[in-house]
């Protein structure tokens, strides 16, 4: 089959490699309709994540039909039409059974390599160096899904694509920054980042009840997307003063929740030499956030390359008794709610996908998305 | 050894005699900590004798469902010893191992082993947890190695992308 690959020399390019295949009893084999580009996989490709081999097939959002079934799988027969979780985990460990998915023990083929990342093994990913799991991506014409029963969900039929195939990773994603931070009817939530991430945080933001939300980015075109499809109000970073700004829009108490959804090669690169003499990134979009917040207020981490961090004030944490809370999407338990929301018309997300490309010219997709971020919001590929 | 929890010491891994022992045995009234580990033996993580644990999110039974101890740890043989516990809290079973002294290693070649056997022992350890949560053990992708080469491939591609 034909897939996205990244190639020794650090490029992407679109070339054959063996179909894949059933290995566990409770796997199956999709078709890909629709995969897109992520905000994570930036930072991948910028090399601040480790371990990317020639021939890893890249991609984790997507959504397709199923064509082969293991035999332990109940919940899906072949022909169906499933958006999967772009996290891999087990549905059956104390973590899966709490609602915490993104924790799973069980979701990567390489625990030990995750302890020595993370300290704990946590849930695979598709896409990603062999430490994150262990599973090919989804850039690719098929795709093997492990834990199929609890990770792939039916999409109901008036669902088009493009707006299921969001409910993936970008919309569980910005569900976990709105739900975890705790919003409540009546908050004020400032949301970094105008990204597909960070606009459905701020949608579930409204629908949890928020009475004020503002997005942050610097992006014009970005902005206007927000303001235009999820209806917030926006600050253009690079010309005011954000906390000030967010001060009076929140009658000078700040806002009730903040949720950081900012990404790709945004910071700094943490070059070879950085690695060598440990210098750290500045997170600018938590600083922020965390001065900006009210008092007993919450701030909501999402993104995924945060790494190492220096010159982070804790002291600010301390004496305005802030919840600062971080976490990867936990689809598996946010996904069926998801698809209910979007065929009730609550949660539209096709506007999302401003850019179609055949799988042949993924690699075209990804360097749009790269370098024009103004332009290209997800770039999503039709591989059939 | 410093272990908090329903304590059972098994003698080898292996047996039937020894499993049904760890199994009457769980559930026992709580042991103390018995020993603490030394700061030095604390300071190396990667000591070959330090205890690998792993919780389970499954009763006791259910680890050891047949008085024999599960495939993975099995393999290892008498080279551990192993350790069951209840873990508090509803947590299920902690399943302790570790390499004994000048352990012999049953038919298992230095490159499974490695330098670092409690690595091993610690793999193990998860394959029996896996195994008994989600009844399998997850297997990778095949990875770019086992697959050879990617062909790049040389279809025209059509202009601009399609909005
Ligand atoms: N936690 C999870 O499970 C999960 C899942 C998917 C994505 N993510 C993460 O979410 C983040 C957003 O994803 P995306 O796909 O929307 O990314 P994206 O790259 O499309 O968008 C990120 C946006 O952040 C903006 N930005 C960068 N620095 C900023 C700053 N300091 N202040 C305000 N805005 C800033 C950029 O201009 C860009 O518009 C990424 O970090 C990604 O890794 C996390
Ligand atoms: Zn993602
Ligand atoms: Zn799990």
């Amino acid at each position: 089959m034909r897939a996205l690959c990244w190639t020794s020399g650090g490029e992407l390019t679109v070339g054959q490699v063996p179909d894949p295949e059933l290995r566990n009893d409770h796997d199956v084999i999709v078709r890909v309709r629709r995969s897109a580009t992520c905000g994570a996989d930036l930072s991948l490709l910028a090399g601040q994540t480790p371990g990317l081999a020639a021939g890893d097939v890249l991609g984790h959002e997507f959504l397709g039909d199923v064509i082969e079934v293991g035999p332990q799988v109940r919940r899906h027969r072949v022909g169906d039409r499933v958006v999967v979780c772009a996290s891999v985990a087990c549905g059956a460990c104390w973590y899966c059974r709490r609602g915490l998915p993104s924790c799973c023990d069980n979701g990567s083929t390489d625990p030990i390599a995750n302890e020595a990342q993370w300290g704990h093994p946590v849930a695979g990913c598709f896409g990603q160096p062999r430490a994150a799991g262990g599973f090919a991506g989804s850039h690719a014409e098929y795709v093997r899904v492990p834990y199929a029963d609890v990770g792939a969900f039916p999409v109901p039929e008036s669902v088009g694509d493009d707006r299921a195939v969001f409910a993936s990773d970008a919309a569980p994603t910005g569900w976990l920054g709105a739900e975890g931070a705790e919003v409540r009817p009546g908050d004020v939530v400032a949301v970094w980042g105008a990204g597909a991430v960070g606009q459905l945080a701020a949608r579930a933001a409204w629908l949890l009840g928020a009475e004020r939300v503002i997005v942050v980015d610097r992006h014009p075109a970005r902005l206007l997307m927000a303001r235009q499809h999820i209806g917030v109000e926006t600050i253009d970073q690079r010309d005011s003063d954000v906390s000030a700004q967010l001060r009076e829009f929140s009658g000078g108490r700040g806002p009730d929740v903040c949720v950081e959804a900012v990404g790709g090669p945004a910071g700094e690169h943490r070059t070879l030499a950085d690695r060598f003499t440990g210098r750290t990134r500045v997170p600018e979009a938590v600083r922020e956030a965390v001065y900006a917040c009210r008092k007993g207020g919450s701030v909501f981490v999402l993104n995924g390359a945060a790494g190492h961090v220096d010159a982070f004030p804790v002291g600010t944490v301390v004496h305005k008794a802030l919840t600062v809370r971080g976490g990867r999407q936990h689809g598996q338990r946010h996904i069926p709610m998801l698809l209910d929301r979007m065929a009730r018309d609550e949660l539209r997300t096709e506007h999302l996908a401003t850019h179609h490309f055949p799988l042949e010219r993924a690699a075209e997709g990804y360097a749009l998305f790269r370098d024009r971020p103004d332009e290209c919001l997800r770039a999503v590929f039709t591989p059939h | 050894m410093g272990r908090v929890g329903t304590v059972v010491a098994v003698a080898g891994a292996l047996g039937v005699a020894a499993a049904r022992a760890a199994r009457t045995a769980v559930g026992r009234q709580r042991a103390r900590l018995t020993s603490v580990p030394g700061p030095t033996e604390a300071r190396r993580t990667g000591h070959p004798r330090r205890w690998q644990v792993v919780t389970v999110d499954r009763p006791p039974e259910q680890v050891l469902p047949s008085a024999v101890w599960p495939e993975p740890l099995r393999r290892l043989g008498d080279a551990v010893e192993v350790e069951v516990a209840r873990a508090p809290g509803g947590r299920g079973t902690e399943l302790a191992a570790r390499v004994r002294p000048h352990a012999d290693w049953p038919g298992l070649s230095a490159h499974l082993l490695g330098d670092d056997p409690s690595l091993l022992v610690r793999r193990t350890l998860w394959q029996v947890k896996q195994l008994a949560e989600t009844g399998e053990v997850l297997r990778a992708d095949r990875m770019p190695d086992e697959r050879g080469p990617v062909v790049p491939d040389v279809r025209p591609s059509s202009d601009g992308p399609q909005r």
